[in-house]
């Protein structure tokens, strides 16, 4: 029955490829579409770990995620050090890392910020920072490279590099008279730290030094003042936002309270956690239109099937009635249908999970450098193989309306079938 | 006897009358029946009862002692497979299946065919291609059944409905698609086919020239009263 049933497929090559490519490519679709769900999901959520409170200029919530931790947009306002250094004093703050936005290379952030970064800097599952190579920044013109960067713009350990003052196309202001040196990079984390290269706090200052409303003053451009590798340098006037973590985080709501309520000037304090959620909130609603849509692909898929196998059947009442002549009964008949639909769910199910890995191998390292998303082919997850168990399910339920159809025509044509 | 047929009644649904009407008929075992009748007369409507396809609504329609009234569907299905070969008008053949998949289909749904063959011929492969060789088809085993010609085709059907001896072949006009010097061929390489395993044959035709070889002819028109009414 079984031979029966692959040489009668086979018999109808064309809609049966044709049919097995449309659930492989439906298949692929609701794969696709989960696979890159869920790694967007988690690799958005573990952008930032550890750390209780992010701190900048009043705004909103999510904008201050966004330009502090995605670094998207702009700081409406910075931090006045003076306020930075009162509030990293509280008695319930463990820690503190000054993050200051601004400048950039070649469209990457410029991120300045002290060792504590390094030290305290946690992302995915409470993971630290670790150096592919080289060690953190120790000099004024030292930067230490995300990732991406390194591998993007082929910088090596001891490359000399120029920073632009601002960012985004307007830039166009370089800091020429004072290079960088690449000291370290790091190794890759899936976060946007892969996207930026980070100086310290002195080195930023430095090379601002000199530089007013914007412009760079003759004593800038003099190169005067990039002769001292170990010069002092006064502290920053100000900083973009600053990470906190606590020592006990039943503090948490008083020390955001504090700092939401800070006389010296207008700050606000979010949770990462809560703003990250309220982020993908807003995400949310295209990913479950992504899902949707794929769901709806894979009914059009089914349908698709379902109609090419009831256009078959009226072809194939003859079979029918020459397999019950010998013998066969009606539900023998059914469980053919149902069983040719089984092997044709099976091998597009298996293409389209198929076309999923390779898809993924070859976009993989596309999505990983454009999107700093990490999604690897690899043997299907539990929520995938649950997907194609549906969708086998669904397929097969989908069927019995053929399997049906040709029940009840086996049934009432008997062996007396209009030629 | 094989078949015995008394009182039949059959009215197929939605039909005010009967289409069947049969107050006695019976076949002997190995006997050969030239079935003839006027279109109209019920002879689809026989064989379909004969074949185990529809049960008759009153009366006793007993093959090999067996009342088929009494067997539920499924019962009559398995029935048909071990006891019964069935010849078509034409397109006989699962066209993607060899001529050899096309005969071996007469014994897929019957272990009791499947052992009477091997008694036979040692194996149901050997008797399907012995009764290939008898029908004149021996080389033809292994080529697609699409690509045979109707008569040849008709042969395979012949094949097909004789694997692992049934009690009874039925041939619903198994000639009409054939010339006349084919069609007494194709009657003759029958006969000797059935005899040899002493299968008993009912042929419907409604051309009388093929009576000729029969043991007995009957026209379906008399014994079926009910086509009778229909002609007053």
């Amino acid at each position: 029955m079984f031979e029966i049933a692959l040489r009668s497929l086979r018999s109808r090559r064309l809609t049966v490829v044709l049919t097995i490519a449309t659930i492989a490519l439906a298949t692929l679709m609701l794969l696709g579409v989960d696979r890159v769900r869920n790694e967007t999901r988690t690799s958005f959520a573990n952008t930032v770990s550890g750390t209780d409170l992010i701190v900048g200029a009043r705004t909103g919530s999510i904008q201050l995620l966004l330009y502090s931790v995605f670094r998207v947009g702009n700081a409406t306002n910075n931090i006045d050090w003076h306020s930075y250094q009162k509030l990293a004093a509280d008695p319930r703050v463990a820690w503190t890392i000054p993050v200051s936005l601004g400048d950039s290379h070649h469209g990457y952030p410029v991120l300045g910020t002290n060792h504590d970064y390094f030290r305290y800097l946690r992302y995915g599952d409470n993971q630290p920072l670790k150096m592919q190579s080289g060690h953190e920044f120790s000099h004024l013109h030292d930067v230490v490279l995300g990732a991406n960067i390194a591998r993007r713009l082929h910088y090596q350990l001891g490359q000399k590099l120029v920073l632009t003052h601002g960012s985004g196309d307007g830039a166009l202001t370089e800091h020429a008279d004072q290079p960088f040196t690449v000291t370290g990079i790091l190794a890759p984390t899936g976060t946007p730290v892969d996207d930026t290269l980070h100086i310290s706090l002195d080195g930023l200052t430095a090379i601002h030094q000199g530089w007013e409303s914007g412009s760079a003053s003759l004593l800038a451009t003099t190169g005067a003042l990039s002769a001292d590798e170990d010069r002092a340098v006064p502290p920053p006037d100000s900083i973009t936002a600053f990470y906190v973590g606590l020592k006990s985080r039943t503090g948490l709501f008083g020390v955001q309270r504090a700092i939401n309520q800070f006389r010296g000037e207008p700050l606000m304090a979010i949770l990462p956690g809560v703003a990250l959620s309220e982020l993908w909130q807003l995400l949310k609603v295209a990913e479950q239109a992504l899902q949707v849509l794929s769901w709806f692909v894979l009914l059009v898929g089914l349908l698709g099937m379902m109609t090419a196998l009831l256009v078959g059947l009226n072809e194939r009442r003859r079979e029918m009635a020459i397999l019950r002549s010998v013998g066969a009964r009606p539900w023998q008949l059914f469980a053919l249908v149902v069983g040719e639909t089984a092997c044709l769910l099976v091998g597009g199910i298996a293409i389209g999970c198929a076309l999923l890995q390779g898809a993924l191998a070859v976009a993989g390292p596309l999505l990983r450098d454009h999107m700093t998303l990490l999604i690897t082919p690899g043997w299907p997850t539990a929520s995938e193989w649950l997907l194609m168990g549906c969708t086998l399910l669904a397929g097969l339920v989908v069927s019995f309306v053929p399997a049906w159809r040709a029940y009840r025509l086996s049934l009432s044509d008997g062996l007396h079938v209009a030629a | 006897m094989l078949i015995e047929l008394r009182d039949l009644h059959f009215k197929w649904p939605g039909n005010p009358r009967d289409t069947l009407c049969i107050p006695q008929f019976s076949l002997s075992a190995e006997e050969k029946l030239f079935l003839h009748g006027p279109s109209g007369s019920g002879k689809s409507t026989l064989l379909a009862l004969l074949a185990g396809i529809q049960s008759p609504d009153s009366g006793q329609l007993t093959v090999l002692g067996q009342d088929l009234a009494k067997l539920s569907a499924p019962q009559r299905d398995h029935f048909r497979a071990n006891h019964l070969g069935y010849v078509f008008q034409q397109f006989n053949l699962l066209p993607y299946l060899s001529v050899r998949q096309n005969v071996l289909l007469g014994c897929q749904f019957s272990r009791l065919r499947r052992q009477r063959a091997t008694g036979l011929a040692g194996s149901p492969e050997k008797q399907a291609l012995a009764l290939l060789a008898q029908l004149e088809l021996g080389d033809l085993a292994d080529r697609p059944a699409r690509a045979l010609s109707v008569g040849q085709q008709q042969r395979v059907a012949v094949a097909r409905a004789l694997i692992g001896a049934p009690e009874l072949l039925i041939a619903d006009e198994p000639t009409s698609a054939l010339d006349e010097a084919r069609r007494d061929a194709f009657v003759s390489l029958l006969f000797a086919c059935a005899e040899q395993q002493r299968t008993a044959v009912v042929l419907v035709s409604h051309d009388p020239r093929l009576a000729e070889g029969f043991d007995r002819s009957l026209n379906l028109s008399e014994l079926n009263t009910a086509s009778q009414v229909d002609h007053v």
